[in-house]
């Protein structure tokens, strides 16, 4: 199997398998119990917690907030500070055209609730611009959120300016940093970022799993009531496998950073280039400020579902932004928010690399992707048109 | 338990008759690019019997397989058999489509009615 889907989710590292069967197996107590055995299992989690903190650049451990993955660390943030900002009588929230569904259906849930949400363009490149954000806030602004990078398109955000700009305006800064924690050096107290969203099984750590980061003073709005876990943000006991598995993943991640950024670039690029020769096709978004793995392409006159399907058969896992795949009649919302066309985004290829993948591998998925096209054409009705300039080609 | 059933799997990596007829008596297109999936099928029919039938497809697994089914549905039949062919019988020839799916054989049933009415509207105009 050749895996080429790491956005969607990763193989969990060694490390993390192993921290994570320690818990299970020695540290299995309940982290809120007062005897020593409960104890030990509370260090473990603090010892979990000050290890993203550092990592992410956080000024304290108590900065983190262990969730059950990315969508509820989004959640969260974007409702706290929607009701923080409703407090003072501002409700207007700024985001972006290709937030993930995380992000955009709990916006949409907010609007229907009384909140004003402007969504900025991001451009054929798939980067937002500082400016048209600063141009965008208002009096009664109460919160930006813009995603660190973008799943499906890679493209990396400008975010230590979204953030600078949010600080100068006082308004709170959110990030959905799903895709960039764990591959990209993240620095929060840099970047005057105020909230974060990420998720384990992202980066080698497990599913079910994520944390967010909330700057000390801002106040959280819990999503689950009870217990007073988490300082009475989050009730529940804490799933302390899965946050030591995640910490040992994010670890492991920091420490090899820069060599992985550049071997996975490299292969990301060999694989652009060998699919940019294929004919009538586009990659998707800024060539360079995306991220180490992402390879996203549009391919003219085929659909996408078809498309993996067949990849699937040469044994290469990809994913696509076709409407067949979302399971709506439009294609992702992301390729329509950069300017593609329906025709276009129908055909669309999602490759995620990382570490693991071989020059062989990327050469074998170009060449898969490569005849698959070919032969899709060979019966597309749309081809045949375009070819015969029936209907004028777009890429 | 996979996506898709063997038979459509079948039908959608071994398409059958695949391909253009030139001088077809009978051409039928549904679909938009719009909204991912586009048929095309191509009739020749001699006394009222579809002798050949091709096909193009862009589209899913299930769109090629729909179509794919179709045509095999159609060749050699009488047309007053052929009109009577529904996205239902499609399906289950396919051992059946996922909920969300099943408008592509709605989609074949309906390139198969949009070709007989191409037929009869050239009849009409000799």
């Amino acid at each position: 199997m050749i895996y080429a889907d790491n956005a969607a989710t990763t193989r969990m590292s060694e490390a993390a398998v192993d921290a994570m069967a320690d818990c299970i197996r020695t540290a299995w107590g309940n982290p809120s119990s007062l005897y020593a055995f409960g104890q030990e299992a509370k260090e473990k989690l603090e010892e979990a917690r000050e290890t993203v903190a550092g990592i992410v650049g956080a000024a304290s451990p108590r900065e983190i907030l262990f969730t059950s993955g990315g969508s509820e660390a989004d959640n969260q943030a974007l409702i706290s500070a929607a009701l923080l900002g409703a407090k003072k009588g501002k409700k207007h929230i700024i985001s972006t055209a290709f937030e993930h569904h995380a992000v955009l259906h709990t916006l949409n849930k907010l609007q229907s609730e009384g909140w004003e949400v402007t969504l900025l363009d991001v451009h054929e490149n798939g980067i937002v611009l500082p400016e048209e954000v600063e141009a965008a806030i208002r009096e009664d602004t109460c919160l930006v959120s813009v995603m660190y990078a973008n799943n499906e398109i890679g493209t990396i955000q400008p975010i230590a300016q979204i953030g600078a700009v949010c600080r100068k305006h006082g308004v709170l800064f959110h990030t959905d940093a799903v895709q960039a924690v764990g591959h990209l050096p993240i620095n929060v107290q840099e970047e005057s970022i105020d909230l974060l969203s990420a998720s384990g099984h992202k980066f080698h750590g497990p599913k079910g799993v994520g944390f967010l980061y909330v700057r000390a003073g801002i106040r959280l709005t819990n999503l689950i009531e009870g217990g007073a876990q988490e300082q009475g943000r989050r009730a529940g006991t804490e799933n302390l496998p899965a946050v030591a598995g995640m910490a040992a993943a994010l670890k492991e991640r920091a420490a090899h950073m820069a060599e992985e950024q550049r071997k996975v670039a490299a292969l990301r690029d060999r694989v652009i280039d060998g699919l940019s020769r294929i004919p009538h096709s586009a990659l998707n978004g800024d060539r360079d400020r995306r991220l180490p793995g992402n390879v996203s392409f549009c391919f003219e006159g085929i659909e996408g579902e078809s498309l993996l399907l067949l990849l699937d058969q040469k044994g290469i896992c990809a994913s696509s932004g076709s409407a067949c795949t979302s399971g709506s009649l439009d294609p992702s919302h992301v390729l329509l928010a950069i300017g593609r066309v329906h025709d276009v985004a129908h055909g669309s290829l999602r490759l995620s690399l990382n570490e693991e993948n071989t020059p062989e591998e990327a050469d074998q998925m170009i060449q898969g992707v490569t005849e698959t096209v070919d032969y899709l054409r060979s019966f597309s009705p749309v081809w045949r048109d375009l070819q015969s300039g029936k209907s004028q080609f777009i890429l | 338990m996979a996506l898709y059933s063997e038979k459509v799997m079948d039908h959608f990596l071994h398409p059958r008759n695949v391909g253009v007829i030139e001088d077809a008596d009978a051409v039928g297109e549904v679909g938009n690019a719009k909204c991912g999936d586009i048929m095309k099928m191509y009739l020749k029919i001699e006394n009222d019997i579809v002798k050949d039938v091709k096909f193009e497809t862009f589209g899913c697994g299930s769109a090629i397989a729909s179509s794919s089914m179709a045509t095999e549905m159609i060749k050699g039949k009488p047309l007053s058999e052929v009109e009577k062919l529904t996205n239902k019988a499609v399906t289950e020839a396919l051992d059946g489509l996922p909920a969300h799916k099943i408008h592509c054989s709605v989609l074949a049933e309906e390139a198969i009615k949009s070709a007989l009415e191409d037929y009869r509207s050239r009849r009409k105009d000799t």
